[in-house]
């Protein structure tokens, strides 16, 4: 059986190009690289974000608004039912008084217990992490609503209209975080990290966990961050620093 | 005798009418832009087959770019008027033209955007 080059391969092949024309440069971590057509995710890669909530401004929603339009979810303010791939969530120490306010999303868990309960198998994970919903066979059960334990995922309680062509939805199905799936595999990082990067404090990063030379993995070998719920043991990509 | 010609005439009359009728029968719809990515007689029988099947790939295994796009459908489809596009599922439109004739519901259109580019009118 014939294997595609990995994305690790290339790069590494590239970093040896670079090393032979300039020796003793450090390398700038190349940009994330679009998968060509017709190649499928692979587990090669595992993406994941790293949220440093010292940087995030509790009254700064750039993220959460460039979601809402990148994602077209209208906002019909109702709040009960409105569909939010992120929310702001501001916590507060009661014995220290100490307040911080930190982005929450889908944490696409290595383990995920959505997927784990859907009666259909409309959630799912993909081969490079992501946890997504397969709308064309979600009943709306909202089974995986409650299994969630970081309430990342919406119900679309009405009929919808204006939606984005990268993000189809409709009435009667969960939906989530995917996390721009469309953008990382046309090369790009999700809205919300590049929303924060130019509107916000630059608390995020989006990478490669599975890549060792990505900023993101560089970052979290050498310094100390934590996962919400950590003692469920999901593994979730999504990083946070300073809670 | 003068009955029998009249009769015929009127026959012949109605013959005509009627072929002329069978001409126009079956579903008006716009022309697209650009060359299909199949031949007209395979995409009638096969474009849901099409659809369906690169759907799980794009959606579960991530593979993009394959040939049997919806996306690409409606960007091929869609009519533009006073330069906004028409929703292809909009009455007399390419995708409502044929399956209103053949009382064919889709279910397409409640989540995927019926015209290119961003999103619905």
């Amino acid at each position: 059986m014939t294997q595609a080059p990995s994305r690790r391969d290339l790069l590494k092949g590239a970093a040896l190009g670079a090393v032979a024309i300039a020796p003793g440069l450090t390398l700038i971590a190349p940009a994330v690289q679009a998968r060509p057509a017709g190649i499928p995710a692979s587990a090669v890669n595992r993406w994941g974000l790293l949220i440093d909530t010292s940087k995030c401004d509790s009254g700064c929603t750039a993220c959460v608004d460039a979601c809402k339009t990148e994602m077209g979810l209208p906002a019909l303010d109702r709040p009960a039912t409105d569909a939010q791939y992120i929310r702001k969530v501001d916590v507060k120490d009661p014995k220290t008084g100490h307040q911080h306010s930190l982005p929450v999303m889908c944490q696409h868990c290595a383990k995920p217990p959505c997927v784990d309960v859907c009666p259909t198998g409309a959630s799912m994970k993909r081969a490079d992490g992501i946890v997504l919903v397969d709308r064309h066979i979600c009943i709306g059960c909202r089974y995986c609503m409650m299994a969630c334990p970081y309430k990342a995922r919406s119900f679309a309680h009405e009929d919808q209209s204006n939606q984005k062509a990268h993000n189809p939805r409709g009435k009667g199905c969960v939906e989530g975080c995917t996390l721009c799936v469309h953008r990382i595999d046309a090369g790009g990082r999700p809205a919300c990290v590049e929303a924060c990067a130019d509107t916000g404090r630059a608390a995020m990063i989006f990478g490669d966990l599975n890549d060792p030379n990505s900023e993101i993995s560089r970052r979290l070998s050498k310094e100390a961050s934590s996962r919400i719920r950590a003692d469920l043991g999901l593994d979730p990509a999504i990083r946070y620093q300073g809670i | 005798m003068g009955m029998r010609a009249v009769m015929l005439a009127l026959l012949l009359v109605l013959m005509q009418w009627q072929g002329a009728w069978a001409a126009e029968a079956g579903p008006q719809f716009p022309k697209a832009q650009g060359q299909c990515v199949e031949d007209a007689g395979t995409m009638r029988r096969h474009h849901f087959d099409f659809l369906k099947h690169q759907r799980d790939d794009t959606m579960r295994s991530g593979i993009r770019g394959a040939k049997h796009s919806l996306k690409e459908c409606v960007s091929c489809h869609a009519v533009h008027k006073d330069g906004k596009a028409v929703p292809v599922n909009a009455p007399g439109q390419f995708c409502a033209s044929c399956h209103d004739y053949a009382a064919v519901s889709m279910d397409c259109f409640t989540c995927h955007a019926t015209t290119p580019g961003e999103g619905k009118p």
